[in-house]
């Protein structure tokens, strides 16, 4: 464990990126290098940070990054750990790193197939619960209500649990994020890079654009998710389910801070009625039971 | 020691590949491939080939990982057919794009619907405009000798290109043929280890592919008409050195058969370039001056052999596996743009002939190049496009 005191000063996202003002995905692209360095090779897809890189001849990445098509991720890194493996080259940590919709939607299939394959390799999913980069249309992990471009009167569907897809796939790390957690991000990664197989994070990264909130709170929300248990933080290693902090003290509905809180702040659920909020609070309510039951270990 | 092998051309693609000392190979399988990816997990599980083999979910994840593979700067190999490669559309773009040597065996079959896992070129000419040189092959020694020398030549820094090495399903796929393998060590004299014109390196980081703007794209798409220019100009000399060290080649871009005095030369690619000469002898024998050019490299079309070919004809008979609807065959339409800046052209008549996996024998060519020489001496082609054998 290392604590935030600990973090290495290095920074390998360099100044000079084109993040939107306020942009989640890229304090956690920032707490990825200080955890895993720069012995690391990158898989981008089609997404936000397509432009976050800055665009040719230029670069905002102190690591090798291969831009790829949107569904191609999980191949692409297989591709390349199978690459590195004829060479020789064991300290080098490939990474994958995609947003929702080339996680959940599109990549879904890549990703599942390269899991199935043990390939060894991080995968993060920044999740910020739409297609960000062609302007905010709904994906597979926009949530209930949400307005995007293309769910104008909000999402009438629930968000994909996509970590538990991966847990199904019985890779040996699979752990949710926020970057307002970074302590526990960035263990995690730590925890990840020493464990070998697939290792699948899934960042929970709020988007100021695209939730339509002050881009000074990312931070604020993102603790919010959190707080209130719509984003829930734990890890699965080798199949064992374990809450973290602050999540593991939230299992008492009692200590769980109403979702309305965290809806209320962000004008993508400005529509909502009192009847949605509550039947969203009562989803949350019920996924707290599974988790609860997940970290008893009396299901999985 | 080189061996004499009798065996099928998806088995020898697979022997081409090991020889090659291909890193990485990551297929799907699809009928009628199948039997080069067992042939390669044969090789790759026994340990008498060195290689990381990916057994991939589906063929668009094949050629991500070829590509994820090539960049980390090794070796690959992978192979499909008609809709696999269909599939894998959008990754051949970036793999051109991307300037990697990427090496694929097509094992031509028709494009559903409806279903047909017999031969035409419909899915690998569909792909033509994909940025890949395409080789196709009229025996199983050529697929053995053609995939070598794609490796040479796609690593040419002169080129930096992906190549599919095109091969028709069952005609060759499934057929044994004598094969000689070449020895390992004068394969590794004529093909050096892998090089490719950058690669991911932790040591020298930069973001591969990032957003182009209008400023520059057009620039990089030229570069890749110039490294097309390139490679024809290198698959002739490339052939002959291969013909130095192994005694076999193949004519280069062009496979010639007495087409010197020929008033009619029939154009054909893959195997009915066989069956060509066969009826090429046949009607020689009558007296009848024709001639037999298999057009062995498609991309870069060889429009400059194909005006010199054209010099001396009356007349060019095209014989198309396939069809570009609303339009004609493709080759045929490569001819005539090819001969567009002539003075003294020859007529083209078009055939679309085996489309399927309908037969084209000797025979069926004879009766096209009767066809073609009654128009050639009535001075007039009586009909654009002809459909071979079709049913009333």
């Amino acid at each position: 464990m290392v604590t935030i005191k600990e973090f290495p000063k290095e920074e390998y996202l360099l100044k000079g990126h084109a993040a939107c003002a306020g942009c989640g995905p890229s304090i956690a692209l920032r707490l990825l290098f200080k955890a895993l360095g720069n012995k690391v090779i990158m898989v981008v897809p089609a997404c936000c940070t397509t432009v976050i890189q800055g665009p040719y001849p230029f670069t905002s990445f102190a690591v090798p990054l291969q831009n790829m098509l949107f569904e191609a991720t999980g191949a692409t890194c297989s591709g390349i750990v199978a690459a590195l493996k004829m060479r020789g080259l064991d300290d080098i940590t490939v990474v994958g790193w995609a947003g929702d919709g080339g996680t959940v939607d599109i990549g879904l299939q890549a990703l599942s197939g390269a899991a199935e394959r043990e390939t060894n390799f991080i995968y993060i999913c920044y999740d910020n619960e739409a297609y960000g980069n062609t302007g905010l249309q709904r994906s597979g992990a926009t949530p209930y209500g949400a307005w995007t471009t293309t769910t104008p009167t909000g999402k009438k569907e629930r968000k994909k649990n996509m970590p538990l897809i991966m847990a199904a796939h019985k890779i040996p790390y699979v752990a949710t994020a926020c970057p307002s957690y970074p302590v526990d991000f960035v263990n995690k990664l730590r925890k990840a890079k020493e464990i070998k197989g697939t290792k699948y994070i899934h960042v929970l990264a709020p988007c100021p654009t695209g939730w339509r909130y002050d881009t000074s709170k990312t931070v604020e929300i993102g603790r919010l998710a959190v707080q209130t248990g719509i984003w829930v933080l734990y890890e699965i290693e080798n199949g064992r389910f374990r809450l973290n902090p602050p999540s593991d003290r939230l299992i008492d509905k009692s200590k769980r801070k109403p979702v309305k809180e965290y809806l209320a702040m962000q004008d993508r659920f400005r529509h909502l009625t009192e009847a949605d909020i509550e039947k969203i609070q009562t989803w949350v309510d019920e996924d707290w039971e599974y988790y609860s039951k997940l970290a008893s270990n009396e299901c999985v | 020691m080189a061996q004499i092998i009798i065996d099928t051309a998806n088995h020898i693609a697979g022997y081409a590949a090991k020889t090659a000392r291909v890193k990485v190979v990551a297929a799907y399988p699809i009928t009628p491939q199948t039997t080069i990816v067992e042939k390669i997990a044969e090789f790759v599980e026994s340990g008498e080939m060195e290689a990381e083999y990916i057994r991939v979910e589906s063929e668009h994840s094949a050629m991500a990982a070829c590509i994820g593979a090539a960049a980390a700067g090794v070796r690959t190999f992978t192979a499909t057919s008609a809709h696999g490669l269909a599939l894998m559309h959008e990754a051949l773009h970036w793999a051109s794009g991307a300037r990697l040597p990427i090496v694929m065996a097509v094992v031509n079959r028709a494009m559903g619907a409806p279903w047909s896992i017999w031969p035409d070129l419909s899915d690998s000419l569909s792909q033509r405009d994909t940025g890949w040189i395409q080789f196709y092959c009229a025996d199983n020694q050529e697929v053995f000798d053609t995939i070598i020398q794609a490796y040479r030549l796609c690593e040419d820094e002169r080129v930096f290109l992906p190549a599919m090495v095109c091969l028709e399903g069952f005609i060759l796929s499934h057929t044994y043929m004598p094969v000689k393998i070449h020895d390992q060590e004068e394969v590794d004299a004529f093909l050096p280890p892998y090089k490719s014109g950058w690669i991911l390196d932790v040591n020298n980081p930069f973001s591969h592919a990032n957003l182009v703007s209008p400023e520059w794209y057009m620039e990089f798409r030229y570069m890749i008409q110039e490294a097309m220019e390139n490679a024809k100009r290198l698959i002739p000399e490339i052939d002959k050195e291969y013909g130095r060290h192994f005694g076999l080649q193949y004519g280069g871009l062009i496979d010639k058969y007495r087409c010197e005095d020929a008033e009619l030369i029939i154009c054909t690619m893959g195997t009915m370039g066989c069956e060509a000469k066969i009826a090429v002898d046949n009607l020689r024998r009558e007296g009848l001056k024709v001639g037999a050019a298999r057009i062995r490299v498609y991309r870069p079309f060889p429009v400059e052999e194909v005006r010199k070919l054209a010099e001396q004809a009356s007349i060019i008979a095209t014989i198309d596996r396939h069809i570009s609807f609303g339009m004609e065959g493709f080759l045929a339409s490569e001819i005539k743009a090819s001969l567009y800046h002539m003075k003294d052209k020859p007529l083209l008549a078009g055939f679309i002939a085996g489309l399927g996996g309908r037969d084209v024998t000797f025979k069926t060519i004879e009766g096209i190049a009767k066809k073609s020489l009654k128009w050639m001496r009535a001075g007039r082609v009586e009909e654009e496009t002809v459909w071979v054998d079709l049913r009333g």
